[in-house]
């Protein structure tokens, strides 16, 4: 069967033959910094593509159909087209913060990156705390975008960033006791850890009710993390022209666009990791059979399966439910998802201190 | 009583944003419902829908007659001077004098596409045609004459 496990493993054996350990830990890094990149290259192409053939299709459209076979390369050309671009400072505008932020953006992107389990035993950093590190990274990524909104110099930039904040701070909590509610189950800060304690069922289907809320509160909870439309405030074309990045174009503007897509693929991949076993096949009780066919699947198809999955249900809330103001986005918050979360919290804690999940 | 309502609220709020995910998936899963012309390639089997307007034609019949008595309605229904209306006054054989028009011009380029001069139209002599393919080389060929050469008003029209 195909595996990641068996190159990473090969890579290594072969580096150590080659090389003193030290230095084949630094040509690992490189290799990683590279891989990494790589990916968020082709995630940034693959998911503005899929995006906006899932709006299309949504709203009775075909969408980007004529560069390459059914619009294949429209993204690809998009891409050509923004390096080509100038990418203007404005007169007035803070030079370094300007051009540090699109970068602070995509770095807090890159971290998120490291404890995130890609398919069986091939995962960057298999760090003990590692939801910890993700709910304390993630929330990193409105330095980078305030920085933007006041390196500007712009009534909107700024407007858009300080709405940017309110709403990251807010929704941070919320997603925090999502995530919470299957540290609880699992008992384990681990991802791996929680990966394997969905070996004999996901926990969407083992935690039951308390999961599935959970489940339900943390999507709600990143869309608004990720600056996504129901929760778009701090672009607002509508009203903020772009928000905080109306002062920026060509690339820059583009590592805020990538920048976008790659938090969505983030924060899908934990979810899909938390909820839906990340790459644990699907295994139902006592089928035998079916198991032993499920495991026949490659597991990195098996996350990536589950995170486009999580991805095209952020895509398809973004193209039906209408846009939220900004006292409504905080009422939705402070109202409704921070005490449904807390009860929930205590609902999930007695549950799992009665052991009435499966 | 109050959590009531707040509980009745979740749900109600949920189960309308459920009802609008399903139909937008139905949309999704359904690409028969795909309505985009794609202009350029389907130019032979082009459908334009009835109520566009595209341009103002006079319809004649296979006698060559139209039915506008030039009464300049339309004229003067014009916000923007786009139709002029030149009128000649014809003898008929018992030799009574009728008016009747000699040229309809309607100039295409300062056309809004308002509908109020078919509106105005007293005997539905003029009528909005789907056709919107006009542009040229020359702006002179914009200022179109209606009325074919030779045409006359159709009997019985006053």
């Amino acid at each position: 069967m195909f595996s990641l496990e068996g190159i990473t493993t090969n890579v290594q054996d072969w580096l150590l033959m080659k090389f003193n350990p030290t230095m084949a830990l630094a040509i690992e890094c490189v290799i990683v910094i590279l891989l990494s990149i790589s990916l968020f290259a082709i995630l940034g192409l693959v998911l503005v593509l899929m995006e906006r053939k899932v709006a299309a299709h949504i709203q009775i459209r075909l969408g980007p159909n004529r560069v390459g076979p059914g619009g294949m390369f429209q993204t690809v050309a998009d891409t050509l087209k923004l390096i080509m671009k100038e990418g203007l400072t404005p007169d007035k505008a803070d030079k370094f913060l300007f051009n540090l932020a699109p970068f602070v953006v995509m770095m807090v992107g890159m971290l998120l990156l490291a404890p995130i389990a890609f398919a069986k035993n091939f995962q960057i950093w298999d760090i003990n705390i590692g939801v910890l590190y993700i709910s304390s990274v993630s929330s990193l990524s409105v330095i980078g975008i305030l920085m933007a909104g006041w390196a500007s110099n712009n009534k909107y930039s700024l407007l858009g960033a300080m709405r940017s904040g309110a709403q990251i701070v807010s929704y941070e909590l919320s997603a925090g006791f999502a995530v919470l509610t299957i540290v609880v189950l699992t008992g384990s800060l681990q991802i791996s850890e929680i990966v394997n304690a969905q070996q004999n069922g996901w926990w969407i289907f083992k935690g039951h009710i308390p999961a599935v809320i959970a489940f339900v509160l943390y999507i709600i909870a990143v869309t608004a993390e990720t600056n996504r439309a129901p929760f778009d405030l701090a672009e607002a074309e509508s009203e903020l022209t772009a928000g905080f990045h109306t002062e920026y174009s060509g690339m820059r503007f583009a590592l805020f666009f990538l920048a976008e897509y790659i938090n969505i693929f983030i924060v899908c991949a934990i979810g899909a990791t938390l909820f839906f076993g990340g790459w644990m096949p699907l295994h139902i009780g006592n089928w035998e059979a079916f198991n032993h066919i499920m495991d026949y699947i490659p597991s990195s198809v098996w996350f990536m399966g589950k995170t486009f999955f999580l991805i095209f249900l952020i895509m398809w809330f973004r193209w039906t439910f209408p846009r939220l103001r900004v006292d409504q986005l905080l009422n939705l918050e402070w109202k409704y998802l921070l005490p449904i979360s807390l009860f929930n919290l205590l609902l999930v804690a007695v549950i799992a201190i009665l052991g009435w999940h499966f | 009583m109050f959590l009531k309502e707040y509980i009745t609220d979740v749900v109600t709020g949920v189960t309308s944003l459920l009802k609008g995910m399903r139909k937008t998936g139905y949309y999704f899963t359904h690409p028969k419902e795909i309505i985009t012309e794609q202009y350029p390639d389907n130019r032979a089997t082009l459908l334009m829908s009835d109520r566009f307007k595209g341009e103002v034609v006079m319809p004649h019949d296979a006698n060559n007659e139209h039915t506008c008595t030039g009464c300049t309605a339309c004229e003067l229904a014009c916000p923007n001077g786009t139709i002029k209306v030149v009128t000649k006054f014809e003898t008929s054989p018992e030799g009574k004098k009728k008016k009747a028009i000699d040229t309809l011009v309607y100039r295409l380029e300062l056309c809004t596409m308002c509908n109020l001069c078919i509106v105005a139209c007293p005997s539905d002599a003029i009528k909005m045609a789907p056709n919107f393919e006009h542009s040229v080389f020359d702006r002179t060929k914009l200022t179109k004459v209606l009325n074919q050469p030779g045409s006359k008003i159709r009997e019985g029209i006053e």
